[in-house]
């Protein structure tokens, strides 16, 4: 057993994390930057940041990840890294030649104390930066917060750097999808084009992170949000932030600079909420909801009810990032199965009463944890205490689900071991319905395989 | 929107600080740069000091390996080889300080020796690693104090990895690792060592390579104290300098270890490789001869008419199958280039590109020679440039690791990952006969004929490069 040396006992941890269920910043703000079109997301750190924020990434994706590095030598973590960056931002221009350069920092460029601002008018002083083009950056110092604080910095900062205050109101409404896959993204254009609303989702890695094989490596494909499109948020009629964690700083930060009102929602992740962000979509655009979006909702509600024998009371323990656990134990709660045990690394004590709320009072023996000891070894201690039925998170479970033989359904960040989660989504009514059948199919798998002969069935 | 297409002839792809980080074989040039930092704002295949130093020491694994720094180190190194191990398997947990902001005003040490005595109290390991990241460097911490503290009260050995991501590149890393095993070296008994025994170096069990080559050398009559580090123990590196001779592969990693205890326990070392029949079969043999057992030769000699017996029929059949396409290498280590160039040779394919992340000047000549003309050459190369090149040079396939993967595959071309990605063996006799079917099966896949193959450097206009 790979985890043979974790027991049961919960022994007082002063410091250490094991087996982290979170990881740094600046990743968060490379996948972010990817969101907008032909962007490239650079590090102002060491090379090996850049280098591992890209490998997993890549591993996540299956995709090509471009990212430049400021490549730091004793010399910048000493004397700062201000020539790194001013000599990056002039080779990549010139030869990689991005509408966008998104910089992001690392502990070592925070800790010197590199004033980005200052670097950055210096780049645009000594003619580096071509007309029309920008260098963006956001802070993303490692020792505070997680990868979806990185996130949510870097998407503040399209705001602050492109949203343009206006006169005009336009009816278009602003949307902030939340780390999630490409995949979602796509789901939630297209839901609102359904609804006959306008939007401008952002960031949006549908097109640059599940990108076609066509015989070409292009190194900014088509997708992400463009530069005009971002100046446009400052006159649309509303932001809808999807998950506060990921997105309410960017849409409170649109609102102050560019009076944009904003609602900050669940991830349309489950029945409840995507039900309200449907609504909130319809109140905003003026349209009714049509026919094809209900029917989706209605076939939903059918899988409920046809299968809910089978998800009845079971209990199931999930780890990951906030606004995705949120959502995950709603919709759980309304299968009726139990959520039990919650654990992200994610630092927030708001995500406790947001918890409670998910849990509608239904869970009263959950135990939820979020911070720096919250994490896949606390989890593990708590299943061996009392086991549950199905393990829900991203790949870093596979080891809990061997050692202790629970099924186990991938979700979240990162996904190093199984492909799907770029193309088909979780958000909206049909991704509910592929959530669904990822629960029936580890369940069933399992009786199908356990089950002693004789009670062993054809039909499920 | 549409993609841009704006096309960069492949000459002007290279950067051009990166110039003299590229030669083509044939071309008047001097030596290669190499062994440089990368140029700020390229995008480099590389990684850090810490890294290397990971890389090395993870299959310890009855090794505590606690990262000291903010959670990123730790997270972005948690069991991502699969340096695989026949025991313990604590190395594949992840323990970190996860330095806050707290800490980093304040400093870590206090955060650091109480991780230590709670690790070690629970886990009992033979020995702790402590990996210094970026950030500890910064502030200051005396992790040397801090370990020598808990080596005290705990009564083993705990050794600092000044690992520090900015203070050189990834070799230096090997280095400070090399470092830290350094100071394990000599404080184990040697008794009951064989006069025929050795140690593996560079060998960090991908697959289980490790096992492979192990008994190889056991149907030789060879034993092996200590393998560096794949499927490796505390124990066995304090008594590996009761070995005779020290049997190196992987050009960059261990050889630092090697050298020392050359020069402080006078155990002698000879570098090999274990990828292809050729370089496998040389391997044994010069180990033989250095024992200059006769039998312990003939031994050797029956080993590798037997295996090479077993593999080459099939071998053949692949070869005709591949006859005359293309390969690109990028590895990380550039003795692996060497062995790789010689094995596509052997299954009839030509490399055309060839380069390593971290070679050195003599690598760089040694892989120029060993390669045909007209072979371009590069020191740590980025997306576009070996996109670039591999367009120009039309290939079939490209061997990297596993940032390279998606690269080849969009452009059409068949991948084969060379390193800790690898789900086979490809070290030994057997490896080479899994890396021609891996070869084979990538190159002739039934996908390409779905798709518009990446085309040649003749046809202009092709814009599969574009920035």
């Amino acid at each position: 057993m790979l985890l043979r040396h974790t027991t049961a006992d919960v022994t007082e941890r002063t410091a250490l994390t094991i087996n982290p269920a979170k990881t740094c910043q600046p990743i968060g703000a490379m996948y972010a930057a990817l969101g907008i079109h032909a962007c490239l997301p650079h590090s102002h750190g060491s090379q090996g940041c850049c280098s591992y924020h890209r490998s997993t990434l890549t591993r996540h994706y299956k995709e090509p990840v471009m990212a430049g590095t400021s490549s730091f030598t004793e010399g910048s973590s000493v004397f700062g890294g201000q020539a790194n960056l001013l000599q990056a931002i002039a080779n990549i221009f010139d030869i990689y030649d991005p509408d966008v350069i998104a910089v992001h920092t690392t502990c070592l460029s925070e800790t010197i104390g590199d004033d980005l601002v200052q670097i950055i008018a210096k780049a645009r002083e000594e003619g580096s930066i071509p007309p029309g083009k920008m260098v963006i950056h956001t802070n993303t110092p490692s020792y505070a917060g997680s990868h979806v604080t990185g996130f949510s910095s870097m998407v503040k900062s399209m705001v602050g750097y492109f949203s343009e205050p206006s006169d005009i109101r336009s009816r278009t409404i602003n949307i902030i999808p939340g780390w999630v896959e490409p995949s979602d993204m796509r789901e939630i254009k297209r839901l609102v084009g359904l609804l006959g609303a306008e939007s401008i989702m952002f960031p949006d890695t549908s097109d640059v992170l599940d990108a076609p094989q066509t015989g070409k490596h292009v190194f900014y494909p088509k997708g992400g949000v463009t530069m005009p499109a971002l100046r446009r948020t400052g006159e649309s009629a509303v932001t809808l932030a999807l998950g506060p964690t990921a997105s309410e700083a960017a849409a409170k930060a649109l609102d102050v600079k560019c009076g944009v009102p904003c609602e900050t929602m669940t991830l349309p992740i489950g029945l409840q909420a995507t039900d309200r962000f449907i609504d909130a979509v319809r109140l905003h655009s003026g349209h009714g909801v049509p026919v094809a979006i209900e029917e989706e909702r209605g076939r939903l509600i059918d899988i409920m009810t046809d299968m809910g024998q089978y998800l009845q009371g079971k209990r199931v323990a999930l780890w990951g990032d906030p606004d995705q656990l949120v959502a995950l134990s709603e919709f759980l709660v309304d299968l009726d199965m139990k959520p039990v045990y919650v654990v992200t690394g994610t630092p927030g004590k708001v995500f406790e009463r947001r918890m409670e709320r998910a849990l509608q009072g239904r869970v009263p023996e959950a135990k939820v944890q979020q911070g720096a000891t919250a994490d896949m070894f606390l989890m593990h201690q708590w299943i061996k205490q009392e086991p549950v039925d199905l393990l829900i998170g991203n790949t870093y479970g596979k080891y809990i689900a061997r050692d202790e033989d629970i099924p186990f359904v991938r979700h979240g960040f990162p996904i190093l071991d199984r492909i799907g989660h770029s193309y088909f989504p979780t958000v909206g009514y049909t991704g509910a319905i592929r959530l669904l059948e990822k629960f029936l199919d580890v369940f069933l798998d399992r009786r199908d395989r356990d089950d002693p002969e004789e009670r062993f069935e054809l039909v499920m | 929107m549409e993609p841009q297409e704006t096309q960069i002839p492949a000459a002007n792809s290279v950067l051009e600080q990166r110039r003299r980080q590229v030669a083509t074989k044939g071309n008047a040039h001097g030596d290669i740069a190499c062994e440089t930092k990368s140029v700020a704002g390229s995008v480099s295949q590389r990684a850090c000091v810490f890294c290397g130093s990971r890389v090395v020491l993870y299959p310890l694994a009855d090794a505590l390996h606690l990262v000291h720094g903010p959670i990123g180190c730790a997270s972005y190194t948690w069991d991502i080889r699969g340096a695989l191990s026949s025991g313990p398997q604590l190395h594949r947990m992840s323990f970190s300080t996860d330095l806050a902001e707290m800490d980093i005003i304040l400093g870590g040490e206090k955060k650091l020796y109480r991780c230590l005595v709670e690790l070690i109290d629970a886990y009992r390991p033979k020995a702790a690693f402590v990996y210094s990241t970026c950030i500890v460097g910064l502030i200051g911490d005396d992790v040397e104090a801090v370990c020598a503290r808990v080596s005290q009260e705990k009564g083993l050995s705990v050794i600092p990895v000044f690992s520090e991501g900015f203070a050189g590149t990834k070799k230096d890393g090997y280095k400070a690792a090399c470092d830290a095993m350094g100071r394990l070296l000599g404080t184990g008994s040697t008794e009951g060592i064989s006069p025929h025994a050795i140690n593996l170096l560079g060998e960090f069990n991908l697959a289980g390579e490790t096992w492979l080559i192990k008994d190889y050398y056991r149907r030789m009559g060879v034993d092996v104290v200590a393998t560096v580090t794949g499927d490796g123990r505390i124990d066995d590196i304090r008594r590996m300098h009761g070995a005779a001779l020290n049997v190196v592969q992987c050009s960059g990693s261990v050889m630092h270890l090697a050298k020392g205890l050359k020069d402080k326990f006078d155990v002698p070392f000879i570098r090999v490789s274990y990828f292809g029949v050729e370089d496998t079969a040389k391997a044994l043999y010069d180990v033989a001869e250095h024992f200059g057992d006769p039998a312990m030769m003939a031994r050797a000699q029956t080993l590798v008419r037997e295996e090479v017996a077993a593999v080459m029929p099939e071998l053949m059949r692949i070869r005709k199958d591949l006859a005359g396409k293309r390969a690109a290498v990028y590895v990380g280590g550039s003795f692996k280039a060497f062995s790789l160039v010689r094995a596509l040779r052997m299954i009839g394919m030509v490399t055309v590109l060839a380069g390593s992340q971290t070679g050195s000047k003599e690598d760089y000549r040694e892989l120029e020679q060993i390669c045909d003309p007209g072979t371009v050459i590069v020191d740590d190369t980025n997306p576009l440039e070996l996109c670039a090149f591999l367009k120009e040079k039309g290939c079939d396939l490209l061997i990297g690791g596993v940032k390279e993967r998606p690269i080849a595959h969009k452009l059409g071309l068949g991948f084969c990952d060379h390193n800790h990605e690898r789900k086979k063996s490809l070290a030994g006799f057997v490896g080479m006969l899994n890396f021609a079917r891996e070869v084979q099966s990538t190159v002739m896949s039934p996908v390409w004929q779905f798709i518009p193959r990446g085309r040649p450097a003749s046809q202009e206009g092709d814009a599969s490069c574009s920035p």
